[in-house]
Formats: structure tokens, C-alpha cells, sequence
């Protein structure tokens, strides 16, 4: 391992390490439910920079992954009775599977830009019309899991159970996203996304790459769900495969800067507050409030072109730091 | 259940609510054709030029046919301003900022709309919002008729734009090589911002067309983007004509689709056949090759 | 717009006024805190308001009349919760509802939402009274916590096919087939399936089940298939913008079945509606929540809500009964402690209320005595035809010969 590689692995380290002391100073619940839903965004997030961030392919239907993992957890459970933890695992095949069906269809016809984004939203939308109509995923009614607190059930009674948990899938996105950074396969996925044909030309399968990335991502993105149903114990096909995922996974990241390891950590926080303090601020006009946010996510962007990462990274510079310090690795 | 006699009406439907989606697809092809850009604002943009005709024939009576007068140029000017003051300055011509300033701008004017204009859903009644034309055993409402010519003029004038003025001339020799307009001299964000421009205006006649057959609510634009993007890819990006036989084309396999799968499953025709087209023929039915 | 802005500024005034700003004459009681949680922006904003609107004009009438009497004259302070039309915010709204001390919480309209909401707040103890929620799981999962004071959809489904079966014999029998339109969520589907099961127990044949997507643009297809079927009577289950949809274009297409009768149909009983489309719903028939239009009470409500500019909707009713129900139990409890408003409300037999249901009684979380009422269009407004001891008017059914 480089000597980077090494400071960026205790960065992370210390980082999850002090997020694991995290509640035991927090009194709040709402403040740990805060810290759990921004921390499962973040989740989203990085499954989405996986494939964006790193890859260069702009995902508009992660939903899609995401829909699988929720349904295989609810179906899995109400169907046939298994262990929500088992789902977990079987959810992150099917993710898997998902991306890698997805991918080797839309890579193998070399589908870049905004037609990979637009074929992943129809990609998506099927999913949720099929939802839709099968009595086995309850069409339209969607389905329910039973209510049966317990941490063998993956129901916490206390909200540190699920905290615990998110923070263990980030962990694991952290892990990715630093192997990403610092393996032979992250290479080759950043040079396909800085230049495809160089890429090809320096010896890289091109269409590998790009389908490990999305399976690799689909997988990821699908654990998000499982989380989600074992939270809120309610999906159907709008909740589980609309826009709104997809596009809270990718804007997560975006915010907060793409291919970094933090990028949608710091994404994920900053959204979530800046939705707190806009509904705090004008709580009695909640449209107004919802402008205010989508104001303040045009001025973020206008101002710090490179995500929130590239905006720290610029702000040590001009400090006078070394660029490598934090998480902008 | 297919009964044969309902064959001929559905086509009709099908080609004059296609008709309607070519039309809102016209301002975004020209977006995406030129700037390369996808614009998430596109359906909450739509939403705000039907509030405009709302407005007018609200409080001052006037026929949404007649507010394309006022629509066109109002909108032709929102866009010029918006692209030049918000999209070209936020996005420091990145795709993924470009992405999230739309996206901002969404929420914004969806949630401005939803305070002051309030959540009830709004339609308008004209003398002939519910009038019947029966064309060989069919019968289609007057607006649906008028929208289908609107969009036929609407290509056609663009078209003419295009191929047929200097302005054409620019937007076509941007949305081919960027960095070769501006050494020739064309002012690249100009010509962007017109482009813009454009298709907000095409938006805006969208607008009245489509208001006399249907409602607004802030949260109507949901209800045509998806739909536009598929018209725009399926026609190919950029290309009017490929719009307009695009929208023709979903709006049918919509209508035949809901007529032999069921009106939900039906949805899902389009999607596979934008797939399809995706996968075999990226650059769409009447694109350039990419 | 400007009706929605007063509207507003109104509120903010009044939440202002019950936020305890000290009175003259004497020291105010701490006042009793109480969520209320709707999906006020996004997909759902509209009903959510409505129920927002309903439940605020509890809030003043509870406040203008003194307050809780039993604590000293205490004012209901609401705290304004937006679940943004998703469940997770939902759920985290509860949390921050929870640490500023509310007893109970209104809402939450949807019944996603709802599954979300009273989980979270089943935590903490917190009385949830559920306005709208009608997914029966919502009171069969063992939470303590839940209270719904209307009918769940299983109840209404029952008793509009009853109803319907009612009219029919009495006007000798002219319906015997039906069509079923519905949405294709969890509303519409449930509703459909338990008529498409009970219709044919009854002796009458459903011809077709047709589903539709949110949103749907175009009817013309449906409306022509309905057409060719023939059908005596059509049964949509629809939310609002789609069912109004569906009915211009049964009339655009020149479909007139014998009647056009819902269970649930989201603008079957709407004074809003048929303001706006009189000669497209005309005699429409629905059975849903309502109000007894018998207790002088409902018209002193109906008149309220419309003064301050609000389309008097079975949102705005429904939210607006289940606050004052609340109000009832704060009294009985005479504490704000969440026990003992839990224990009031199970306890609670409140009759003083606008719904046709009779004295309140909780089993398992739901008002027993919950039942809905058909209504009809009938010149320009909502009319109650049925239960008879009810009725305002006598139903027109057939409302055509078909």
C-alpha cells in the first residue's frame, strides 16, 4: 500500500470510529434519527458514485436496484417466511444480478451520457410497472412486513439497532469507494471515465470494467432498500421504483463531489441539514421552505463547481494546506 | 378484450395525445439537441405556462388560443433569462451541474407555485372545451384537434427556423462543433440562450394547446417529462420531425398498449420499445448517428 | 391564489394567538401541544392541506370557546409537521414532534404515511388519531397507540355494495352489470378487488375490472371500452384529478350508463367538483365519509370552513371531527400526560360530533360505530341520500334509462 493509500485508510478508520461513539453523546432521538436517515442516504449515495462518480455513467434509475432489494426483503419475508437478515444477502445478489443484466445489455451497445441516463430511468420505470401488476410483489396494494420488534427480525426496539446498522453498509461503501481509489480495477474505471478510447488503447476491457461497476453498484444500492423496507415496513411499486430515489442518490453525491470517498457522506449531511434548517426557518410555509432548499442547492452548485470535497480541497489550498489532507482523497 | 370497433377511435387517440406530447417534446429536443443537456425543469416549466393561461383566462378572459400571443414571446424571454442568468452561470458548463441547477430550479418553481397559486387542481371551461368532432365514426374533442394541428405548425416553424435563418445556421453549427462557432465568431452563449429560449416558447404554445383538454396543479408536469423524453430519444435528439413522428408513435403504442395489456401494464410498451430504440438505434429514429 | 394566501396568513395569526402569547387577565395554563402532521407538499399537498385546514379549524374553535375547561381553560397549540408526501419524513417529523412534547398527533392522511407515522410514534407513547388512513392494517397491527375514528375501506366497501343493492331493489332491479374503473395504488386496488369479489355474491355481474395508472391522460380508451361492455353501472375508485378526468370523457364519449356510482371515488363527493363540472358529474352517486346532515352543527361547521374560503372536501370534515374528538379526550383526561390521554380516548364514548356514527367506541384502535353515507349530486351540491335516517334527499336512480 502507498503511503496515501495508508493515511486515507486510518482516515477512514478514525472517522467510523468516532461515528460509532457518536450516540452515546447524542440524547436526542430525533437528532439519531437524523444521523441514521442522512447516514442511509449517504448509502444511496455512494452505490450511485460507485458507477457515476468513479465510472463516469450517469445512473437516473438506481431506483431500480434499489426497488429490487426492498422487494426481495419484503417479498422473501411475507412469502416464504425468511430471516430479514438472510434477505440482506439474497437482496444484494439480486441487486447485483440487476446491474449486471442491465449493464451487459447497455454496455455491450455502448450506451454513454445522457442515453445510459435516460435507458436506466425506462429500465426503472419497467420495474415499477411490473410491480405494479404481479399479485406476488401485491401489484398496486405493495406489501407489508409484520410488525415483530427484535433485532433477530432486523426491528430494532431502539433506534441505535438501525444506526448501528446503516453505519456498517457505509462502512462497507467507505471500504469500496477506498479500494476504488487505490486498486488496479479503480484505475481502470477512472480511466474509462476520463477517456474511453484512451482507455481501450492502454489495454483496458472497457466493457468489463464498466459492468463490474454497475453490478458492483446495483449490489450496494439494493442493501439501501432492505434497509429502508426493515425501517419503514411499508413499499409499493412508486415508493420503491420512482424517480425520487434515483434522484436522491445521485444529487447526494453530486453535492458532495463525485469519484471522492466523502463526496456523498458530506452530500448526504449537508442536504439533510440544509432541509433542516429550511423547515425550521419557515416551517409554517412548507412550499416556501422546499423553494428555499432548491434555491440553495442552485447556489452550492453555482459557487462550488466541483461538489463540497472539491470545495474544501480549494479552501486548504488556499490556506495553504496540502491538498492531501482530509478526506478529498 | 379487443372489439374491432374500438380500433379505429383508439388510433385517433392515440395519434392526437401523441400529438400533444410532440408538442411539449419540441422545446425540449431543441434543449437536449443543442445544449446536450437534460433539462429536469422541462415539466415544471410546462406547469408554469399553463398557470399563465390559466391566469389569463381567468381574470381577463383571455381564449388560451389567444394567450399563444402572449405565451410565446413570455416564455421565449423566461428562457433567454433563465439560461443566461441561472443554468449557463451555475453550471460552469458541467453536465452533472447542469443536472442539479434544473433540478433546483424544479423544486423551486413547483413549491413557489404550490404557495402562491395553492395545491386544488384548476381547469378552465370554454364553449368549446367539450365539443366533439366525428371524424368517420370516431369522436375526438375540438382542443384535441386543435392541439394536433398546433403541433404540426409548431414543427413547421421551427423547422423553418432552422434550416432557413441565420440563427438556424448558429444553433445548428454549435450543436455540431462547440469550439469551432466560437472561433468563427458565433457567440456560443447567445445562441444558447436563444436555443433555450426557443423551446420554452414551444412550451408555451404547448401550454395553451394543452390546458383547454386537460388541468393544471403544481404538480402537473410530473405527469408529461418522462413521457417527453421518450418522444425526444425515440425521435432522435435534436431532430423536430423526429419529435413529432415520436410523439405519434408513443401515443399510439400508449393507446394500443392500454387497449391489449390493460391501461397499467400497458404503460410499459413505451419503455420497452424506448429500450429497443436505445439499444439498436441510439440516435433515434430521424437522429444523426451519434 | 389569493384565497390560498389569506388563508394562510389567517392561520399564522391563529397559530400565533394559540401559542400562548400572554392574555390579559390573569395567568394562561401551559398550553397542550399537538401534532399535526400532513403531507403538505409533493404529490399529496392538496388533500394533505385540506386535512391540515380541517384540523386547524378545530384547533381555533376548541381555543375560541376557552380552551381545555378541565385544565384551567388550557389552549391547544398545534405543532405544524409536513411529511413532504413521503413516509420517512413522515416518520421523522414524529421524532421531532416527540421532543417538543406533544401529546397526541393529528394525521397523517395517506396510509404509507400513516403505517410509518404511529409506528414511530408507538415508541414514545404519543396517541396517534388517524384522519383519513383507510388500509385497514393500519388498526390491525397491535399498536396501542392508533385510533381511527372513521371507517376503514373494508367496512365501506361493504356497505356501499349494500347500498347499492338497496337503491336497486327498491327501483326494481334495473342494474345487473357493472364495470369497475380504479387507480392502480393501494386505495383503488384494495377497493376493486373486494367489490369485483362481493358484486357477483350479490347476483350482479362485473363485466370488467379496468386499472389505470397515476396519472392517467387520456380516458377515451376507457371510456369506449366501457362502452361497448354496456355496462348498468360504472364503479370507479380514483383519486381526484383522474376520476374527474374519467367522468368528462364518459360524457365527451357519450357514455351514460344507468348510474355512475363509487365507493371511495375521489371526487364523488366533492362541493368543489361540482361546482366546476355540473354537467359532467350530475347525479353522480358515492359512498364515503360524510357528515349527518340532520345536526344543525354540520351546516354552523360547513359555513365556517367556507367562510375562511375552503371547499368544505370529506378531508377537511374527517380532520376536522377527529381534532374535536381529541378535544373531547383532553378534557376527560384533564392532563396532557400521553397515558392519560390514551386511556381517555379508549374509554371515549364522544357523541357530540357531525358524523353519522353514533356514540365513539374503540376496539383494537377503531371506532366501531364508523360508518359511511351515500351521497348524490343534486342540484349543484352534495347531497345525502342514503341511510334513510339520514337522507337530505331522495336518491334519483336510475339516475338514467340507459
Amino acid at each position: 500500500m502507498t503511503p496515501s493509500a495508508v493515511r486515507s485508510l486510518l482516515f477512514i478508520v478514525a472517522f467510523l470510529a468516532a461515528m460509532a461513539l457518536l450516540p452515546a453523546f447524542i440524547r436526542s432521538e430525533f437528532w439519531l434519527t437524523f444521523l441514521i436517515l442522512a447516514l442511509y442516504t449517504a448509502s444511496l449515495g455512494q452505490a450511485w458514485n460507485v458507477l457515476g462518480g468513479f465510472g463516469g455513467q450517469y445512473s437516473f434509475g438506481h431506483a431500480m436496484f434499489f426497488g429490487v432489494g426492498a422487494y426481495a426483503a419484503a417479498v422473501l419475508q411475507v412469502r416464504f417466511g425468511i430471516n430479514p437478515w438472510v434477505t440482506l444477502g439474497a437482496a444484494f445478489v439480486l441487486g447485483g444480478a440487476t446491474g449486471a443484466m442491465v449493464g451487459a445489455l447497455t454496455f455491450r451497445y455502448g450506451l454513454k451520457g445522457s442515453y445510459f441516463a435516460l435507458v436506466t430511468l425506462a429500465f426503472a420505470e419497467v420495474f415499477r410497472v411490473l410491480a405494479n401488476t404481479f399479485e406476488f410483489t401485491g401489484a398496486g396494494v405493495g406489501m407489508m412486513i409484520k410488525l415483530a420488534p427484535g433485532a433477530a427480525n432486523f426491528q430494532f426496539v431502539a433506534k441505535t439497532g438501525f444506526y448501528f446498522t446503516i453505519l456498517s453498509i457505509v462502512a462497507a461503501g467507505l471500504m469500496v469507494a477506498w479500494w476504488l481509489k487505490h486498486s488496479r480495477f479503480g484505475a481502470w474505471l477512472t480511466a474509462v471515465r476520463e477517456n474511453e478510447d484512451a482507455a481501450r488503447a492502454l489495454g483496458v476491457d472497457v466493457f468489463r470494467v464498466k459492468l463490474g461497476a454497475i453490478t458492483l453498484s446495483g449490489a450496494m444500492m439494493a442493501t439501501g432498500g432492505v434497509f429502508y423496507v426493515q425501517m419503514f415496513q411499508y413499499i409499493d411499486p412508486p415508493l420503491a421504483f420512482g424517480a425520487g430515489i434515483s434522484v436522491e442518490a445521485l444529487l447526494v453525491a453530486i453535492v458532495g463531489g463525485m469519484g471522492s470517498i466523502f463526496g456523498p457522506l458530506i452530500g448526504a449531511f449537508t442536504l439533510a441539514l440544509v432541509n433542516h434548517t429550511t423547515t425550521e426557518l419557515i416551517g409554517r410555509a412548507p412550499a416556501l421552505s422546499m423553494a428555499l432548499y432548491g434555491l440553495l442547492l442552485i447556489v452550492m452548485v453555482t459557487f462550488l463547481p466541483n461538489g463540497l470535497i472539491g470545495g474544501l480541497a480549494s479552501l486548504a489550498r488556499r490556506l495553504g494546506l496540502r491538498q492531501r489532507s482530509g478526506g478529498d482523497e | 378484450m379487443l372489439e374491432p370497433q374500438i380500433l379505429w377511435p383508439a388510433l385517433l387517440n392515440g395519434l392526437t395525445m401523441g400529438a400533444i406530447y410532440a408538442l411539449i417534446a419540441l422545446g425540449l429536443t431543441l434543449v437536449y439537441g443543442v445544449l446536450h443537456i437534460i433539462n429536469f425543469a422541462h415539466g415544471s416549466l410546462l406547469m408554469l405556462g399553463l398557470y399563465a393561461v390559466f391566469f389569463l383566462f381567468k381574470f381577463w378572459k383571455v381564449d388560451p388560443y389567444v394567450a399563444l400571443l402572449a405565451l410565446v414571446p413570455g416564455m421565449f424571454a423566461l428562457g433567454y433569462a433563465l439560461q443566461r442568468l441561472v443554468i449557463g452561470r451555475g453550471s460552469h458548463g458541467k453536465d452533472e451541474n447542469i443536472l442539479l441547477v434544473t433540478l433546483g430550479l424544479s423544486i423551486i418553481i413547483e413549491n413557489l407555485a404550490l404557495h402562491f397559486f395553492g395545491s386544488e387542481t384548476r381547469q378552465i371551461e370554454t364553449a368549446y372545451s367539450s365539443a366533439m368532432v366525428n371524424i368517420a365514426g370516431a369522436s375526438l374533442t375540438v382542443p384535441r384537434v386543435a392541439a394536433s394541428a398546433g403541433a404540426l405548425t409548431c414543427c413547421a416553424i421551427l423547422w423553418l427556423i432552422m434550416a432557413r435563418t441565420d440563427l438556424g445556421r448558429a444553433i445548428r453549427a454549435i450543436a455540431k462543433e462547440r469550439q469551432g462557432a466560437r472561433l468563427v465568431g458565433i457567440d456560443v452563449e447567445h445562441i444558447f440562450a436563444m436555443s433555450f429560449g426557443i423551446g420554452l416558447a414551444c412550451l408555451g404554445a404547448a401550454a395553451c394547446f394543452l390546458l383547454p383538454a386537460f388541468y393544471v396543479s403544481p404538480q402537473v408536469g410530473h405527469t408529461f417529462v418522462l413521457v417527453a423524453f421518450t418522444v425526444v430519444v425515440l425521435g432522435g435528439m435534436g431532430s423536430f420531425v423526429g419529435s413529432l413522428v415520436g410523439g405519434f408513435a408513443v401515443g399510439v403504442v400508449e393507446s394500443f398498449g392500454g387497449l391489449m395489456l390493460g391501461e397499467s401494464l400497458g404503460q410499459i410498451g413505451v419503455f420497452v420499445i424506448f429500450i429497443a430504440v436505445l439499444l439498436f438505434r441510439p440516435s433515434g429514429l430521424f437522429g444523426h448517428k451519434v | 391564489m389569493k384565497q390560498t394566501r389569506r388563508i394562510f396568513i389567517k392561520h399564522t395569526a391563529a397559530a400565533a394567538g394559540a401559542m400562548g402569547f400572554p392574555l390579559i387577565g390573569g395567568a394562561q395554563p401551559a398550553p397542550i401541544k399537538i401534532g399535526v402532521l400532513h403531507p403538505v407538499t409533493g404529490a399529496l399537498a392538496f388533500p394533505g392541506q385540506q386535512c391540515r385546514e380541517g384540523t386547524m379549524l378545530a384547533i381555533e374553535e376548541i381555543n375560541a370557546r376557552g380552551g381545555i375547561k378541565s385544565m384551567g381553560g388550557a389552549k391547544i397549540q398545534p405543532v405544524l409537521g409536513d411529511a413532504q408526501s413521503q413516509p420517512q419524513v413522515g416518520a421523522a417529523e414524529v421524532e421531532k414532534m416527540n421532543e417538543q412534547g406533544v401529546t397526541a398527533i393529528v394525521g397523517a392522511y395517506a396510509s404509507a404515511i400513516c403505517l410509518a407515522h404511529t409506528q414511530a410514534a408507538a415508541k414514545y407513547n404519543i396517541p396517534c388519531i388517524i384522519d383519513q388512513g383507510v388500509a385497514e392494517q393500519i388498526v390491525q397491527r397491535g399498536l396501542k397507540n392508533v385510533f381511527r375514528f372513521g371507517p376503514g375501506y373494508e367496512k365501506v366497501v361493504r356497505a356501499g355494495i349494500n347500498y347499492l343493492h338497496i337503491m336497486n331493489t327498491v327501483a326494481g332491479r334495473p342494474i345487473r352489470s357493472a364495470v369497475l374503473v380504479h387507480e392502480e395504488s393501494l386505495f383503488g386496488t384494495g377497493t376493486a378487488q373486494q367489490i369485483a369479489r362481493d358484486l357477483p355474491a350479490m347476483g350482479y355481474e362485473v363485466l370488467e375490472t379496468i386499472k389505470h395508472a397515476n396519472p392517467t391522460r387520456d380516458f377515451n380508451n376507457i371510456a369506449l371500452r366501457i362502452k361497448s361492455r354496456n355496462p348498468d353501472v360504472v364503479i370507479p375508485s380514483s383519486y381526484l384529478n383522474e376520476y374527474v378526468l374519467l367522468l368528462k370523457t364518459l360524457k365527451q364519449q357519450g357514455v351514460a350508463p344507468k348510474a355512475i356510482y363509487s365507493i371511495f371515488g375521489g371526487g364523488g363527493s366533492n362541493p368543489k367538483v361540482i361546482k366546476e363540472n355540473p354537467g359532467d358529474v350530475d347525479l353522480v352517486l358515492d359512498c364515503n365519509h360524510w357528515y349527518n346532515p340532520k345536526n344543525p352543527k354540520s351546516r354552523e361547521v360547513r359555513a365556517r370552513a367556507e367562510k375562511k374560503g375552503l371547499f368544505f372536501t370529506h378531508e377537511v370534515l374527517m380532520a376536522y371531527t377527529v381534532t374535536m374528538m381529541l378535544g373531547d379526550a383532553l378534557e376527560r383526561a384533564k392532563s396532557s400526560r400521553r397515558e392519560a390521554v390514551l386511556d381517555a380516548l379508549q374509554a371515549s364514548t364522544w357523541s357530540d360530533h357531525i358524523m353519522p356514527y353514533g356514540p365513539t367506541k374503540f376496539v383494537n384502535g377503531q371506532n366501531e360505530g364508523a360508518q359511511p353515507l351515500v351521497t348524490q349530486y343534486l342540484k349543484g351540491d352534495v347531497k345525502v341520500v342514503l341511510p334513510n335516517n339520514f337522507a337530505e334527499a331522495e336518491a334519483v336512480f336510475p339516475a338514467r334509462k340507459g
